[in-house]
């Protein structure tokens, strides 16, 4: 009898090439390299500089999103860049493309956005392929069972050239959530959670899959938002297995299979899932149920507390120094820390279900005088459906600014930042010292805590405001 | 890529006892929109080494140390977690840093430092905290022998992937064997589509 095999296992073995050896890794295959502007200008350089061409550009797709303003065109149609720089690595990657025959999904491009929310948006992320992008949250489209990692510069190179990469195989970990979300509880508070619960390294030399109750019946958009922070608990891959709520959302996309292709695909993607008995190096369970709304209050994404609570005391040196940066009263409730700016966006969220959430909570009232709201969509085609129901209208009456789609304030490379000193509130991904700007506090929060802070002015649970919503329909 | 083949390093460390330094730490993020990978030594943790007025402060580890004699960096846990820009290691090698050692350093970091003749070395929690408490340290760290030495003691063995490990001591990029494997590439492609 053959071992029972993991989701990750079956993904793995499809893929190798040529198989691992005490000297070499795996050459695994590519079946979806995603290319932005900031990680790929020195790959195409090693290319033209050893006379390569891009073996698969049929399979390679780039767009344009860590360096691009949020404001829209001037009058002459210019856009506002922040630098001569990010102008120029923009230009740079449309020369590129243009060179090697590769689709971009450019400025103007009606297909446009983060790199991570176009991929499942077109339906070039399906269950199934291996998926890299030099970028570390790539693994977001594992949350669609797809084999999805970050890379390097020197591999988005070796992809270009030869669709490969050079890999071995990680060490395989399961987290299961049990049990039901409560009210105002969602994804993000799950991602926290558990890299709370694990440590930001918990992850490192692991592919995780996410399984468990509470996993199966969360949206796409929960799942990508999961699969996203994969990497801020130190692990290259996260992933789920496809079911009927990945195959709904998959079905019809531009790059899905349709017709007979669709039912062969489907076949093909019911035999991915985790066999039973699979046997995983680490295993570990969260009771979902006892998740609440959560925002870190640190510098490393595992500082990560219910919003409820009390802002703690430092007891290492390491927390020490990220209370003296974060600057929160040690003791006081979270709720009392005063919020200066509010950004709702990210590859982590920024995609319809999470404006959804955060108009919800705005809806009717408005930001809090002290506070500037950033509402940046994930793509274009996530701020044209927003727009169609109404919700840019929320922000806007609110006081939030509606924004082109980008990456934003997440990096805070494309001009968009806060000001030293001040607390921002972000439904992005990293904490880091200044991240989001030099100086700047940050505190990840899901959307609706995110929205609520804005409200309130202040760290924010964001329970109440939705109760509120409930009586008032 | 070329860099140089990394043998044997002797050379002086630098200390940072702090864990989690991240890539943003290691590279502000708006240091990334170059085309280039030269000149991001010279902005190498810049947010420490820099004032608001781009002074260098003093005393700082990184202003006051020759990158000539100190190519060895010491660092706290969960080293270089965060993004994969490959910009952190080209940055640390710019500056002059040929070696990086934790007890434990970030998967997409190690892999992208590999690739650019920057050595990340783990070794145990005994000899990293041995290390952290010995800063400017004369220390030897042989690639060949998989061993960090102090004074005449070997402190540490460490592990490097195999393939790495080959491209390191050679200088070399391993875009070359990736290459020499187009047949079963092609073989691959035919086979699957």
């Amino acid at each position: 009898m053959s071992m029972p095999k993991s989701l990750f296992d079956k993904l793995w073995e499809r893929h190798v090439v040529v198989g691992e050896t005490p000297d070499a890794p795996a050459v695994l295959y590519i079946d979806l390299h995603l290319v932005h502007e900031v990680t790929s200008p020195q790959a195409f350089a090693v290319l033209d500089g050893r006379g390569l061409k891009v073996r698969r550009p049929d399979n390679t797709f780039a767009t344009l999103d860590h360096s691009t303003p949020t404001l829209p065109a001037n009058a002459k149609g210019e856009l506002p860049f922040s630098t001569p720089g990010a102008r120029r690595q923009v230009e740079t990657l449309i020369a590129n493309c243009e060179k090697h025959g590769i689709e971009l999904l450019g400025l103007g491009d009606p297909r446009r956005g983060i790199v991570h929310v176009i991929g499942p948006e077109l339906g070039l992320t399906q269950p199934g392929k291996t998926v890299v992008c030099g970028d570390s949250h790539t693994s977001t489209h594992g949350a669609f069972g797809a084999l999805a990692f970050g890379i390097g510069t020197t591999e988005v190179g070796h992809v270009l050239a030869t669709q490969c990469v050079l890999q071995r195989k990680p060490k395989s970990m399961r987290v299961i959530f049990d049990g039901a979300l409560s009210p105002g509880v969602g994804a993000k508070d799950m991602a926290l959670a558990m890299i709370a619960e694990i440590g930001a390294d918990g992850g490192q030399g692991y592919a995780i899959e996410f399984a468990g109750e509470t996993v199966r019946a969360l949206s796409m958009e929960g799942r990508m938002t999961l699969c996203n922070m994969s990497i801020e608990a130190g692990a290259r891959f996260g992933m789920i297995a496809p079911d009927e709520t990945t195959f709904d959302w998959v079905k019809g996309r531009d790059f899905a299979p349709s017709g007979e292709a669709w039912a062969a695909a489907l076949a093909k993607w019911r035999g991915l899932a985790t066999e039973e008995r699979a046997e995983f190096a680490k295993e570990v369970r969260i009771d979902a149920s006892t998740i609440r709304p959560m925002i870190t209050y640190g510098v490393s994404p595992d500082a990560a507390a219910p919003v409820c609570a009390n802002a703690p005391a430092p007891r290492t040196a390491a927390e020490k120094h990220a209370a003296d940066y974060m600057k929160l009263d040690a003791g006081r409730p979270f709720t009392e820390q005063e919020v200066n700016r509010v950004f709702i966006g990210s590859c982590t969220n920024s995609r319809l279900s999470d404006l959804r959430e955060a108009a919800a909570v705005m809806r009717g009232r408005h930001v809090d005088e002290g506070v500037v709201a950033l509402v940046v969509p994930g793509s274009e085609a996530v701020k044209r459906a927003a727009e169609a129901e109404g919700l840019d209208a929320v922000f806007v009456a609110a006081g939030a600014e509606w924004r082109e789609p980008g990456c934003s304030m997440c990096i805070a490379m494309n001009g968009d930042a806060g000001a030293p000193g001040e607390l921002v509130v972000s439904t992005s991904n990293r904490n880091f010292i200044g991240r989001q700007g030099k100086g700047v506090r940050t505190v990840l929060a899901s959307p609706a805590t995110a929205a609520a802070s804005a409200i309130a002015g202040r760290i924010a649970d964001p329970r109440p405001f939705l109760c509120d919503m409930k009586e008032d329909a | 890529m070329a860099f140089e083949p990394f043998k044997t390093l002797v050379s002086r460390t630098v200390v940072l006892a702090q864990d989690n330094i991240d890539t943003d730490q290691i590279i502000p993020a708006r240091f990334l929109t170059t085309t280039s990978r030269d000149g991001l030594g010279q902005s190498v943790f810049y947010d420490w080494r820099f004032d608001e007025a781009g002074r260098p402060k003093r005393p700082s580890l990184f202003n006051d140390y020759n990158p000539d004699t100190h190519k060895i960096l010491v660092a706290g846990s969960n080293f270089g977690c965060g993004s994969s820009r490959e910009h952190a290691p080209w940055a640390l090698y710019g500056f002059g840093f040929r070696a990086v050692i934790s007890s434990d350093i970030a998967d997409i970091f190690k892999s992208n430092a590999l690739k650019n003749g920057l050595l990340p070395v783990e070794v145990d929690q005994t000899a990293h905290a041995q290390l952290l408490t010995t800063p400017d340290a004369e220390i030897a760290v042989d690639l060949e022998k998989l061993t960090v030495t102090l004074g005449e003691a070997d402190i540490a063995h460490f592990e490097v992937e195999a393939f790495a490990r080959q491209c390191l001591l050679n200088g070399v990029d391993p875009l070359g064997y990736l290459l020499k494997q187009t047949r079963e590439i092609a073989a691959y492609e035919a086979k699957t589509a």
